[in-house]
């Protein structure tokens, strides 16, 4: 007997994130850009409701699905804000996060030898759950004079079009970049050719600051080849509750739940309650959250240019992805924690193209990221 | 969105925030930041901008009280004759009209409960339209001007994160 690791999970590196996590734990006076997730709590209707559910002892499971009252308010929310046309009952999975909704996509339908095209750099998790459903990745880089938007000419130039999947995140972590429909449509019309799959993160659709977000399985053609992941942390700060979704036609949800119903059975139905109440209610506060970050990000924008660091104008998500000082942007972020107590993450944790640029959080008050800024541009002087 | 609708809920939440730092934030510069803090002002949109203090810590025995007046009005006197003359007393804080069982909301602050309560009976009771009063006063606040005041809000968020 040996608990020697299996074949597909040697191809996983350990999460390149780790290291700068443990030496910011070391220092006293931290203040941290390197973060994943708001600094807001859940809007207070939402936690409110889960209290409730709680008192009233609604602690089951749920029909793996979801609740069907969630689902009917997520199919009617994805309608108004990006219309996106799901049926209730047949073309919604709810997950715990949208993380383990893209795993069961990964798994589903991958097999061995199969090619997972990864418009990078994105969320570390893809390429990784790609690997671990036996998937072959191919890096599709995007690049810093597109903004590191997915182009034609990117998804050409890679061997894409051999692909069985296209992975893409807009709005973008760690970049902050976004696309207009104008953009994705050359995207969508290489995946029609080439008949590829998409799975299109939009965990941040919510935080689009220059213009509507446009869900990739809007566009024509599109909707039968998608599978569109959303959720609850990033928009409504619940993060810790952990709670997602797919939406995609319904023989894929199907077979997205029949991985689900055996390994989670179902998300958890706390966060479902407060998930519900989210969407009721909780428009006005994400609103006031989307405002916030908008200004934050025109500060931390400001401060770049003044401080001559080149950074193009990031316009979703609550990341921007500055050039790094230092040829090394490993070096620069170990220095950074240990000279000025400042946290941001080396680009290249996020995979091909990340090389060169930091990716800097800011879901941070207002207070923290100018002393975080002062300190970066006293670091560089 | 106008530079007052960019800048009015920037003070709104800071007023001393710098004038570089409402122009980061708002992608004006700061000559327009400046223009238009001047025009609230002159507007009399912006009335003032003052801390919000947790008094507890400064002077633990000075005292708040929220007032409630009924008044009776006649012919010659109205609503706004009465808050004129109320809102000159330097102990009045903040005055409104407000609907429901009474007729102003007035707060009043003094050194200690009984020079509020000599206020409230020697200069405010006398005011010949005021037909009652009664004064609450203030044993503790949690939430002022927005700012809540309990301590622990610390960001228990990992500090390197995916």
């Amino acid at each position: 007997m040996s608990f020697e690791e299996s074949e597909r999970l040697e191809t996983v590196p350990p999460s390149g994130i780790r290291r700068y996590f443990e030496l910011a734990e070391e220092q006293d006076d931290i203040i941290s850009l390197g973060v994943g997730e708001p600094d807001f709590a859940p809007p207070w209707a939402a936690r409110d409701a889960a209290i409730s559910s709680l008192e009233r002892g609604q602690t089951s499971y749920t029909p793996n699905r979801g609740l069907r009252e969630l689902r009917e308010e997520i199919v009617a929310h994805a309608r108004e804000q990006y219309a996106l046309d799901y049926d209730a009952d047949e073309e919604v999975l709810v997950t715990a996060g949208a993380s383990e909704a893209v795993d069961l996509a990964f798994r589903a339908f991958h097999d061995p030898g199969d090619t997972v095209a990864v418009a990078q750099p994105s969320y570390l998790s893809y390429v990784p759950a790609a690997r671990l459903a036996g998937a072959d990745v191919l890096d599709v880089q995007t690049r810093p004079e597109d903004e590191f938007k997915l182009t034609r000419d990117v998804l050409e130039a890679s061997g894409a079009a051999e692909a069985d999947t296209l992975v893409l995140c807009y709005p973008n972590n760690p970049t902050g970049a976004t696309m207009t429909r104008e953009e994705l449509e050359p995207v969508a019309e290489f995946v029609r050719e080439h008949d590829l799959r998409v799975f299109a993160d939009e965990i941040y659709a919510a935080l689009s600051y220059e213009h509507d977000h446009t869900s990739i399985a809007t566009l024509p053609g599109m909707r039968e080849r998608t599978v569109v992941f959303n959720g609850f942390s990033k928009a409504y700060a619940m993060t810790g509750l952990r709670l997602g979704y797919a939406l995609a036609p319904p023989e894929a949800i199907e077979s997205m739940n029949r991985i689900h119903q055996y390994t989670m059975l179902s998300a958890p139905t706390t966060a479902q309650h407060a998930a519900i109440e989210a969407l009721r209610s909780c428009d006005d506060e994400v609103a006031e959250m989307r405002e916030q970050y908008d200004r934050r990000r025109n500060f931390v924008l400001s401060r770049f240019e003044e401080m001559g660091i080149d950074c193009f104008p990031a316009s979703g998500a609550f990341y921007v992805f500055p050039e790094c000082p230092w040829d090394d942007s490993d070096a620069f972020a170990e220095a950074l924690i240990e000279e000025e107590g400042v946290a941001v993450v080396p680009g290249h944790v996020f995979g091909a193209g990340g090389e060169g640029h930091l990716r800097v959080t800011y879901a941070t008050g207002l207070g923290d990221l100018k002393e975080a800024l002062a300190r970066i541009e006293s670091f560089i002087d | 969105m106008s530079s007052r609708e960019k800048i009015l809920p920037l003070l709104r939440e800071n007023a001393r925030y710098s004038t570089e730092d409402l122009a980061r934030q708002t992608g004006l510069d700061a000559e327009e930041v400046e223009a238009t803090i001047h025009e609230l002002e002159a507007d009399g949109v912006v009335r003032g901008y003052r801390a919000i203090v947790d008094r507890n810590q400064i002077d633990p025995e000075r005292v708040r009280a929220s007032v409630e007046l009924n008044v009776t009005l006649d012919r010659e006197t109205g609503y706004e004759d009465i808050a004129q003359r109320l809102a000159k007393f330097p102990e009045v804080e903040g005055l409104r009209l407000v609907s429901g069982d009474y007729d102003f909301a007035m707060d009043v602050e003094g050194d200690s409960m009984s020079e509020v309560s000599n206020f409230i009976s020697e200069q405010v009771a006398p005011v010949p339209e005021i037909t009652k009063t009664v004064t609450h006063y203030i044993m503790e606040t949690y939430k002022e001007g927005g700012v809540e005041f309990e301590d622990g809000d610390d960001d228990d968020r990992l500090s390197v994160s995916p």
